[in-house]
């Protein structure tokens, strides 16, 4: 999937807070298009967001999860300046990797 | 039109047939799910499971117990079914996973968080509900599972096109 995700990462004490806005249509094969044809479910199925290489957080999704995805967690033992990054794959076997500094 | 082309149209007019029932939400639920199955490749028990005790069991769990040490923020009524805000917090000790249940959706259960040692059990997400149903926040921490339910009304249902 072309665009990226995007991604904040915000120190408040000593919580990171993590926003994410990924793109991907998130089909659940239930969906038709313009000439009445349905629409293959292609979904991503696994998110991983690690922190400096530390995993915060894991998830598995289904078609449930709507499109462009918007995620939002917290986790604790961050510092201004590591990196987050954020990989998700879907399952047409696609993947995507972004990252953001924490600030 | 010899026998066998009639064979393969009665096939595809049937698979048709059970596939449009199944997007329209007028087949029982077994039915509904069998003609809704997730992505090629997909066989996740838990992502096939219907309903929320069966969640529980594919994650394997015995019964989920409700639990007011649950915040589960959603609202009460969306107008646009396929962008559901929730919000999950876990007040429960020991708290390793949060996942999203809709009740009537082809497919009970949404999404599963893992959540390690230093990660707040607090997720934020946006879901997929089908029709006015229960959403459910389940919780599995150290000693079993828990779980919290709010009724969302929806006036444009969310899966389907």
């Amino acid at each position: 999937m072309a665009d990226p995700m995007r991604i904040r990462a915000t120190l408040t004490g000593d919580v990171v807070e993590v926003k994410v806005l990924m793109s991907h249509p998130m089909e659940t094969g239930l969906r038709k298009d313009a000439d009445g044809q349905l629409v293959p479910a292609r979904y991503i199925r696994d998110v991983k967001v690690s922190c400096n290489g530390r995993d915060v957080l894991t998830a598995e999704w289904g078609p449930a999860v709507s499109k462009n995805p918007f995620l939002a967690f917290r986790f604790k033992g961050g510092k201004a300046g590591d990196t987050v990054s954020i990989t998700w794959t879907d399952t047409a076997g696609d993947s995507r990797t972004d990252q953001a500094v924490v600030g | 039109m010899n026998r066998s082309r009639r064979q393969v149209l009665q096939v595809s007019a049937g698979a048709a047939g059970l596939l449009l029932l199944g997007a329209g939400g007028l087949l029982p639920r077994w039915a509904r799910a069998a003609a809704n199955p997730l992505a090629a490749g997909d066989a996740r028990p838990e992502f096939l499971a219907l309903t929320l005790d069966e969640v529980v069991k594919a994650l394997g769990g015995g019964a989920a117990q409700a639990s007011s040490d649950i915040t589960l923020r959603a609202p009460e009524i969306a107008e646009n079914g396929a962008v559901v805000p929730v919000e999950i917090e876990s007040q429960l000790a020991g708290t390793r996973r949060i996942a999203i249940l809709s009740e009537k959706n082809p497919h009970a259960l949404s999404a599963v968080f893992t959540i390690p040692e230093g990660t707040e059990p607090y997720i934020s997400t946006r879901v997929k509900i089908a029709e006015t149903s229960k959403l459910y926040a389940l919780v599995q921490t150290d000693s079993g599972f828990h779980y919290a339910e709010r009724l969302v009304k929806v006036t444009l249902g969310g899966c389907g096109g």
